[in-house]
C-alpha cells in the first residue's frame, strides 16, 4: 500500500535554529531517504519552501480569490512530504517514526486512496 | 489513608490501582473466560481510582475498594451502557461472590492464570504482550499503540479480537502442566520482554508513554518470579531486565547525548539493581536449566563486571552468543556474537561474521545491523564502505541523540 507521510513542523523555529542544528538534520534527511531508497520503500518526497511563499487560489460564483498565504494558519506548517510503498500502516508508522521531522515536529500518516478503488466504494 | 500531592505519590496510588484492577480482572475473567466483560464492569471504578488515589491515599482494602465502587456505581446506568449479556454477569458476580469473599479474606492472585491465557499459542505473537500490558496492568490502547508504533484503532481492534478469540475458542486460564510449561512459559515471558524492551529503547526517558513500559515490565517480571520461584528463566529474565535497567541513566551524558555501552561511567550505573540482578542470575544457575534469558543475563553480567575489573571479558561474552545462537538463533542474536568476535579475535573476524547475515532481507531495515559494520568497516579503514553503512544506520534510527551519535562517527572518518 501507499502512504503519504506529511512533514510538519514550526518555519518559525527552524528559521531561528542555529546552521550547525541545520546541517545536521539535513544531513539526516538525506540518510533517511538513502534509507528508504535502498529498503525499496521509497515512491517519491520533497522539500516545500515556506508558507509565505504560498498562495490560495479559490473559484466562488465564477470569481476567481487568489491570497497570499497558507490555506490555514497553523502552529507547525506543512514543510514536505514522502509517498511510500510498504505493506501496511504499522510499517508507515515505522518509517514516520525514523523521519528526522518526527523528533522536530509533527509526521501525518495518511493512506493514499488509488482511484480505482474509491470509484467501487463510491458509484457501486 | 495517607494524604499524598506529590509525582511519586502519584505513582504509587497509580501503581496499587493497576494492581488491584489486574488481580480483579484476572479474577473475574478466570471464572468467565470474558476478558472484555470484566474489564468493562470494572473499568469506572478503575477510573475512579486511578483519579481519586492520587489525592485521597492508597485505601486500606483497594480491591474490596474498586469492587464497592463497581457496584456502587448506579448498577442501572452501568447496565444500560454495558453492551453484553456477560458484562452484567460480572456485575452480577461482583455484587454476590465477590464482595462476600472481600470481606475476610485476600482475593486469590490469578494474575498468572491470565498471563497464560494472554500467551497463549492461539493467541497471534504480536498482540500478546500488548493483551497482557492491558488486561494485567489495565493500560489503554493508546499508551500502547503509542509504545509499540501501531496506530490506536488498529491497537484497539486487534485487542478486542484477542480477547474475542479467547473467549469463543474456549482459552483455558491455567497454569500449563509440566510437560507443556515450557514452551507456553517462553510466550509470557517474550510478551513480558517484548513490553520492557520497548520501554528501554526510550533511553532519554522523555516519553513518559515508554519509559513507563520498561518500568511496568520489570514489574510483571517481578510478578511471575514471584509466582514461579524455581523456574530458573522467569529468574532469568528478571535478572536480564534489572542489567539494563541499571544502566538506564549512563546511557545519556549530561548534555542528553548518546553514550554507548563502552564509554559509559561505571559509577553511574546503579549498583543495588546490579547486586540484584547478579544474585537472582546465580539462584538461577542453581537450578540446572540454562535457557536464553539467563545467556543474555549473563552476557549483561559480563559487561557489569567491568565495574570492578575496570575490563569487559569479550571471549566470554562470545561463548554466550554462541551458545545463544544455538538455543535461540535471530539476526539480533548473530550482529552481537559478530560484535563480540570482533572484539575477540579482531575487526576482519567480526566484519566475516557480519557479512555471513548479508543476504537477509529483515536486514534492510534494521539499524543494529548497519550500525555495527559500519563500526567494524570504520576500524579497518574501508572509509566509503564504512560512511554508506553509517548512512544506513543514520536513515534507520529513529532516535535523534542516537542519530546525532552516529553521525558525529560518520564525520570523524573523513579526517
Amino acid at each position: 500500500m501507499q502512504y503519504l507521510l506529511l512533514i510538519y513542523s514550526s518555519e518559525a523555529g527552524m528559521a531561528a535554529a542555529p546552521k550547525e542544528a541545520i546541517t545536521q538534520m539535513s544531513a539526516a534527511y538525506g540518510a533517511y531517504t538513502e534509507a528508504m531508497k535502498k529498503a525499496g520503500v521509497f515512491v517519491a518526497g520533497e522539500r516545500l519552501k515556506p508558507t509565505k511563499i504560498a498562495t490560495t487560489v479559490r473559484v466562488a460564483n465564477g470569481k476567481t480569490n487568489v491570497i497570499d498565504g497558507p490555506y490555514a494558519d497553523t502552529k507547525e506548517q506543512l514543510g514536505g512530504y514522502y509517498l511510500i510503498e510498504v505493506p501496511d500502516m504499522d510499517a508507515a508508522i515505522s518509517w514516520a517514526a525514523r523521519c528526522p521531522g518526527a523528533s522536530a515536529g509533527t509526521m501525518e500518516v495518511r493512506p493514499i486512496w488509488p482511484m480505482a478503488e474509491y470509484m467501487t466504494t463510491y458509484t457501486a | 489513608m495517607k494524604a499524598v500531592g506529590s509525582d511519586a505519590a502519584r505513582a504509587v496510588a497509580e501503581a496499587a490501582a493497576r494492581q488491584s484492577y489486574g488481580k480483579l480482572v484476572a479474577w473475574l475473567a478466570a471464572r468467565t473466560r470474558d476478558v472484555a466483560a470484566a474489564e468493562d464492569a470494572l473499568a469506572d471504578a478503575f477510573a475512579e481510582a486511578l483519579e481519586r488515589w492520587p489525592r485521597t491515599g492508597v485505601p486500606e482494602k483497594p480491591e474490596a475498594w474498586l469492587l464497592a465502587v463497581a457496584r456502587r456505581r448506579r448498577v442501572d446506568a452501568v447496565r444500560r451502557r454495558l453492551t453484553s449479556e456477560a458484562g452484567r454477569d460480572h456485575l452480577k458476580l461482583i455484587a454476590e461472590e465477590a464482595e462476600a469473599r472481600m470481606t475476610d479474606e485476600e482475593l486469590p492472585d490469578e494474575r498468572l492464570r491470565l498471563m497464560f491465557a494472554c500467551a497463549h499459542p492461539a493467541i497471534e505473537s504480536g498482540v500478546r504482550a500488548p493483551l497482557i500490558l492491558q488486561t494485567v496492568l489495565g493500560l489503554d490502547a493508546a499508551t500502547i499503540a503509542s509504545a509499540f508504533l501501531v496506530s490506536p484503532a488498529t491497537m484497539g481492534q486487534r485487542l478486542v479480537r484477542a480477547k474475542t478469540r479467547i473467549r469463543e475458542t474456549g482459552i483455558p486460564f491455567r497454569v500449563p502442566e509440566r510437560a507443556e510449561l515450557g514452551e507456553r512459559l517462553d510466550a509470557v515471558l517474550e510478551a513480558i520482554y517484548a513490553a520492557f524492551a520497548e520501554g528501554w529503547s526510550d533511553p532519554a526517558g522523555t516519553e513518559t508513554q515508554r519509559r513507563n513500559l520498561a518500568t511496568e515490565g520489570i514489574w510483571l517480571g517481578r510478578l511471575v518470579a514471584s509466582l514461579m520461584p524455581d523456574e530458573p528463566e522467569a529468574l532469568g529474565l528478571l535478572s536480564l531486565m534489572l542489567f539494563a535497567e541499571a544502566r538506564r541513566s549512563a546511557r545519556r551524558d549530561a548534555a542528553g547525548e548518546y553514550v554507548p555501552l563502552a564509554e559509559q561511567k561505571c559509577a553511574e550505573w546503579d549498583a543495588a539493581l546490579i547486586e540484584e540482578a547478579e544474585s537472582l542470575l546465580r539462584r538461577a544457575a542453581t537450578m540446572g536449566v540454562i535457557g536464553r534469558y539467563q545467556l543474555e543475563a549473563a552476557v549483561q553480567s559480563v559487561h557489569a563486571a567491568r565495574r570492578l575489573t575496570g575490563l569487559t571479558d569479550w571471549a566470554a561474552i562470545r561463548n554466550f552468543y554462541d551458545a545463544l545462537s544455538v538455543i535461540a538463533g535471530s539476526p539480533v542474536v548473530a550482529i552481537n556474537r559478530a560484535v563480540a568476535i570482533a572484539e575477540a579475535e579482531g575487526a576482519v573476524a567480526g566484519l566475516a561474521a557480519i557479512y555471513v547475515l548479508g543476504d537477509d532481507k529483515r536486514l534492510n531495515d534494521y539499524q543494529p545491523y548497519w550500525a555495527a559494520r559500519a563500526g567494524l568497516l570504520a576500524r579497518l579503514g574501508q572509509v566509503p564502505q564504512a560512511i554508506d553503512a553509517y548512512d544506513r544506520a543514520i536513515g534507520l534510527e529513529r532516535d535523534p541523540a542516537v542519530r546525532r551519535f552516529l553521525q558525529g562517527k560518520r564525520a570523524a572518518l573523513r579526517h
